[in-house]
């Protein structure tokens, strides 16, 4: 028992590592901020596009979507990380970590999106329309709203993987939560900072998935 | 050399990919392995759990959703990290395999117990009240009426979970896995060429594009009838 | 004189601060018809789903066929075939045929072989006049033909005493004609029945016994006739004459 604590729960360590692993909360955070609206204003663009009618532009866009729901993220990430600097491109694993979420999580929250913009029903756009509304004004102020809106349970599900997900930034050497409480780990020799970035995830994440739960299944039981 | 030339030379190179093919392949089925594990596990796991909370016995039910939380609240790689990093110096060594796979199964057995969860709490009352009326008793009842009914709910939602998860079989890379990433990843700093890296990411298409293309085809053959 | 075969004696049920039920007694003999008729609320539809404990009553006394049916050492599942029921909301299985709607209890509860319980199960659409709809799902048949359905669920397995929970309530008014006539048949078979409904007319015509609840009592119960025409309680006359206005 006593050893269980020394080596997971070493208050001494724990102390020491503290400022390490809370300078990998500060990133991780602002990491979230940036990449979550960076792949929902790709989700928002894939799901707009695919309201084009033309076969030409469906089928590509849905390839796309496929294509990123199939490929790990991690994958992906490694590939612009490690492939990209031998065709001359080198991009810090910051970039890397913009632009695989960009891809990855946009193609997410465009699945998403784009199930909530169908759930509109067909007359919203006609009255809209029969106003005077362009088509892109109708998108924005009307069909949009009531879309983000119907697909709010799924759109806070997304990020809260998205937000997890951050965690792969370790892997390309950005100074995130669990890269830092890692740099900790080899350090000291010692698992308490890892278990501290568990700890800090959980506490910040344990709300949103209560919250999550509930709305998962009222609108569950909604439907019975 | 034209630049084209030189890309396909140095990003789909023949020799090096020739090369390194086995040790891909090798991956793959590690990939494969691991995948197949997961999913049987972590969806079994996820039902037992829904139909434990079915037995609405207050403690336990505490017990189940705190332990869904957790594990739907943490990153996949902070919990193979922790098994991994973490589990020795507590007396048990798990390897790269285990630490992944037992990581994955337990996330997919939160996501998958909360949808099975999902699907049985949303069946009619009323079934409940008709099948017991006949004298069905209650694990009857689960079985036969109200579990049928919530399976067809949970498949669209459940395989695309699936699915998410399965593809951090990639994340056991971190733990030194000789899956199909890691071992990409060590070919191409043997190599200095990117190509294992190609193949890596083609065998990943290979595996999961067809089971994406499956699960748009679920959705729409399964969808909530409202 | 009969012997009772539903004996429900001193019953009390509570849903936390509400008190629903404040001490019913109610017997209904072999073969009789009862019509239990009410407000909204008052307690009827709760009353009836005591008689098989869907709902657990806080207190009282309640013997169906001879069972005691709140002894701790009732093996509820197996009373619970000699008492039918149906309910306003029909509760087919989706998932199933109606042919499989039928076979589920029959299996699973009676034991039977499956050819057994199919050959039962098709006997039992037939007696609701629908044999031809076998192999239909529930969302594939009218209101009307899912309830007989479900009336059919309920007499494959023989039982002594059938419940009826509104079972017209939930229907179109052109298909209420169909489950009625069955319910007509099923009396003239013999059937003991216990029917919470608001058909007046039905009750007129087959209904040996009404029964008026209100406020979690029974004000007062006779021959269709009695009440109908001459009830004793001002209670009963303005629910009768509320009734008749529609």
């Amino acid at each position: 028992m006593e050893e269980i604590v020394q080596s997971f729960f070493n208050a001494e360590i724990a102390e020491a590592a503290m400022p390490i692993v809370l300078a990998g909360l500060l990133n991780t955070i602002l990491l979230s901020l940036l990449v979550v609206p960076l792949g929902f204003l790709g989700g928002l663009i894939l799901a707009v596009l695919a309201q084009v009618r033309n076969p030409a532009v469906r089928w590509p866009l849905m390839a796309w979507v496929d294509f990123f729901r199939a490929f790990p993220p991690l994958v992906l990430l490694v590939l612009l990380f490690a492939g990209l600097p031998f065709a001359g491109v080198e991009l810090g694993g910051f970039a890397c970590v913009a632009i695989a979420f960009f891809l990855n999580t946009g193609a997410y929250y465009g699945e998403i999106l784009r199930a909530g913009i169908e759930s509109i029903p067909h007359g919203q756009v006609e009255a809209a329309r029969s106003t005077g509304l362009s088509g892109l004004q109708t998108m924005t102020y009307i069909v949009l709203p009531q879309a983000v809106r119907n697909v709010l349970p799924d759109l806070l599900s997304n990020t809260l993987e998205v937000v997890k997900l951050t965690s792969l930034g370790s892997v390309v050497a950005v100074p995130e939560l669990l890269f830092q409480a890692r740099q900790a780990q080899s350090v000291t020799f010692n698992a308490t900072p890892i278990v501290m970035a568990a700890v800090i995830y959980f506490l910040i994440l344990w709300p949103v998935v209560r919250l999550l739960s509930r709305l998962e299944n009222r609108a569950a039981a909604g439907r019975g | 050399m034209n630049s084209w030339n030189r890309f396909v030379e140095t990003f789909f190179n023949a020799k090096v990919m020739a090369k390194y093919l086995p040790d891909i392949l090798y991956g793959t089925v590690v990939t494969i392995e691991l995948a197949v594990l997961v999913v049987l596990a972590g969806l079994a796991a996820g039902l037992v759990l829904a139909l434990v909370r079915s037995l609405a016995i207050r403690p336990l039910n505490w017990l189940i959703i705190f332990v869904v939380d957790l594990f739907r609240s943490l990153p996949p790689l902070v919990i193979i990290v922790l098994l991994y990093f973490g589990l020795p110096s507590a007396g048990w060594s798990p390897s790269s395999f285990v630490s992944t796979w037992l990581s994955l199964a337990l996330v997919l057995m939160a996501f998958a117990e909360e949808i099975f969860w999902a699907g049985i709490t949303s069946v009619a009352k009323g079934q409940w009240e008709a099948a017991r009326s006949t004298g069905l008793s209650f694990g009857q009842t689960l079985i036969y009426v109200v579990l049928p009914q919530a399976l067809r709910l949970t498949i669209a939602p459940l395989t695309n979970r699936t699915i998410a998860i399965t593809k951090g079989t990639a994340l056991g890379t971190v733990v030194a896995l000789h899956e199909i990433l890691g071992m990409a990843s060590s070919a191409v700093s043997n190599s200095y060429n990117p190509s294992p890296l190609m193949m890596g990411a083609a065998a990943y298409i290979v595996l999961f594009l067809p089971v994406v293309v499956a699960a748009r085809w679920i959705e729409t053959r399964f969808a909530w009838k409202r | 004189m009969a012997y009772p075969i539903v004996a429900a004696h001193g019953i009390h049920k509570h849903f936390g601060q509400l008190h629903v039920l404040k001490g019913v007694d109610l017997e209904v003999e072999e073969r009789e018809l009862v019509f239990v008729i009410g407000p909204s609320g008052s307690g009827k539809s709760t009353l009836l789903r005591c008689l098989n404990r869907l709902e657990e009553p806080s207190s009282g006394s309640i013997t169906v066929a001879g069972i005691d049916m709140l002894s701790p050492r009732t093996d509820i599942n197996h009373a619970r075939q000699h008492i039918g029921m149906v309910f306003q909301s029909f509760n087919l299985y989706p998932h199933m045929t109606a042919l499989g709607n039928v076979m589920l209890a029959l299996r699973k509860v009676a034991g039977k072989s499956r050819s057994e319980a199919e050959d039962i199960a098709q006997a039992a659409l037939e007696r609701v006049g629908l044999a031809d709809r076998a192999h239909h799902r529930p969302a594939e048949l009218s209101g009307g033909q899912q309830q007989r359905v479900a009336i059919a669920r309920a007499i494959a397995l023989e039982p002594r005493v059938m419940l009826f929970d509104e079972p017209t309530s939930a229907l179109d008014p052109e298909l209420v004609g169909s489950v009625l006539a069955v319910m007509r048949s099923l009396r003239e078979s013999g059937m003991t029945m216990i029917v919470v409904s608001h058909e007046m007319g039905f009750a007129r015509a087959a209904a040996d016994r009404v029964v008026f609840m209100d406020h979690g009592l029974i004000v007062e119960q006779g021959p269709p006739a009695q009440i109908f025409e001459t009830p004793a309680h001002e209670r009963t006359r303005a629910f009768i004459g509320q009734i008749r206005q529609h």
